[in-house]
């Protein structure tokens, strides 16, 4: 599932570590896997980041975030869009999956099962509060372009579930 | 050949463009809050495609063009879009069914130009072909439960797919900015999708029981810039503010 990275310096992953996403501040952007590489060419860190959604409104403060960042950290840095290869849930690490149940966003199920969940044909998705499968789809599209809206049956509580992107 | 490439983006972009501020109309009087957020959500994803060819298209024009200009300051004879995305928010049933009827061919239409010889056009499709998925599935799922359900939704989704059809074959149609594309390896040969296209909607209108109309008669001009009534009142609201304020950011 994890995607064998990329071209990083060492040295600049403490400070990328740093940067999370406005929405879900618990994942930092290395976790979410958008970070597609960062080196320093001529005293000047260019960090190469590819958005989520195309239209996702974070990407431009996370471009702030991270020159932000480095300014703090005494780097000069400049942010690059890439849009190819295009991101996929499979980039996020299992740290990150396990970083966005605690935070009550059910992580992504694969390819085919999210097919069968967001068509209302099985319940797969595991209720971010207690755990049971026994929950239903609300809407195929949540509080972001990034995420389905669900409800468990058994606590009936709503939560969020991040769509499958492949 | 620089030309016609910008053209032809903006003929890609302004679609969703158009699309995309009908749907943002909703934003609020959506008929419940989930189709509300739904139909936002789609919206959000149109314009996130829209901005990334006009940031293409803004640096193969050049100057001090920028992706606002191309939105905001092109008067209404020079968008590009087809009729169909311009249409009005008739009732939900309208909204449904021209979504359905785009998203049918956009999804044919960005799997063909993930094969661009253009790179920068390919990788902006591969990435819009994803969230379409979820458009296309959105939209055919509301035309069957639509079709499929009470006398009056069944009634008012045969009206608005008997109004919004004589606005499907002009997706196919090809100006000479898309025939020069399409030579160059390009642009996609919508002729080839046309086929595909009309099976995989008469496909779901079936299943929804609903009448595929039977009316040979086809509208076009927006591709070439002549549109419905309907554009410049939707101009006039998406230009206000920076008609208004001339650069002004958020």
């Amino acid at each position: 599932m994890i995607v064998e990275k990329i071209n990083i310096d060492q040295q600049l992953i403490t400070i990328l570590e740093q940067v999370s996403d406005p929405e879900i501040p618990v994942l930092s952007i290395l976790e979410m896997g958008i970070v597609h590489s960062a080196i320093i060419e001529d005293n000047e860190v260019i960090v190469k980041i590819t958005p989520t959604y195309s239209g996702c409104p974070a990407m431009d403060i996370i471009g702030d975030d991270i020159v932000d960042a480095f300014k703090n950290s005494g780097y000069k840095a400049k942010v690059e869009l890439v849009l190819s290869p295009a991101w996929t849930t499979d980039w996020i690490t299992e740290k990150g999956r396990q970083a966005l149940e605690d935070y009550g966003i059910a992580p992504p199920l694969d390819a085919e099962a999210d097919k069968e969940v967001l068509i209302g044909n099985k319940r797969l998705v595991k209720c971010t509060l207690c755990g049971s499968t026994n929950t239903r789809l609300v809407s195929q599209f949540g509080s972001t372009a990034c995420k389905a809206l669900f409800k468990c049956e058994v606590c009936l509580e709503p939560f969020d579930y991040f769509k499958c992107l492949k | 050949m620089k030309k016609d490439l910008y053209k032809y983006i903006l003929g890609i972009a302004d679609n969703t463009l158009i699309l995309g501020q009908r749907l943002g109309e909703l934003c609020g009087h959506g008929p419940s809050l989930e189709t509300d957020i739904a139909c936002t959500n789609i919206s959000l994803d149109l314009f996130g495609q829209t901005r990334n060819y006009y940031q293409y298209a803004a640096q193969i024009k050049g100057g001090n063009t920028t992706e606002d200009d191309i939105a905001f300051l092109r008067k209404e004879r020079e968008y590009l879009n087809v009729l169909l995305v311009e249409q009005l928010n008739t009732d939900f049933a309208y909204v449904m069914v021209r979504q359905f009827l785009f998203d049918v061919y956009h999804l044919l239409f960005l799997r063909e130009l993930q094969k661009s010889h253009d790179v920068r056009l390919s990788a902006i499709a591969n990435k819009a072909v994803k969230e379409v998925g979820y458009h296309y599935r959105f939209s055919s799922d509301w035309i069957k439960r639509l079709g499929d359900g009470t006398e009056e939704s069944h009634q008012r989704t045969q009206n608005a797919i008997d109004d919004l059809w004589t606005y499907t074959n002009e997706l196919f149609h090809q100006t000479d900015t898309d025939k020069s594309m399409i030579q160059e390896g390009i642009g996609v040969d919508t002729l080839k999708l046309k086929e595909e296209y009309y099976k995989r909607v008469s496909e779901i209108l079936q299943k929804a029981t609903l009448q595929i109309p039977e009316s040979k008669w086809f509208q076009k001009g927006g591709k070439e810039g002549i549109h419905t009534e309907h554009l410049g009142f939707l101009l006039a609201d998406l230009q206000y503010m920076q008609r208004t304020y001339p650069n002004m950011e958020w």
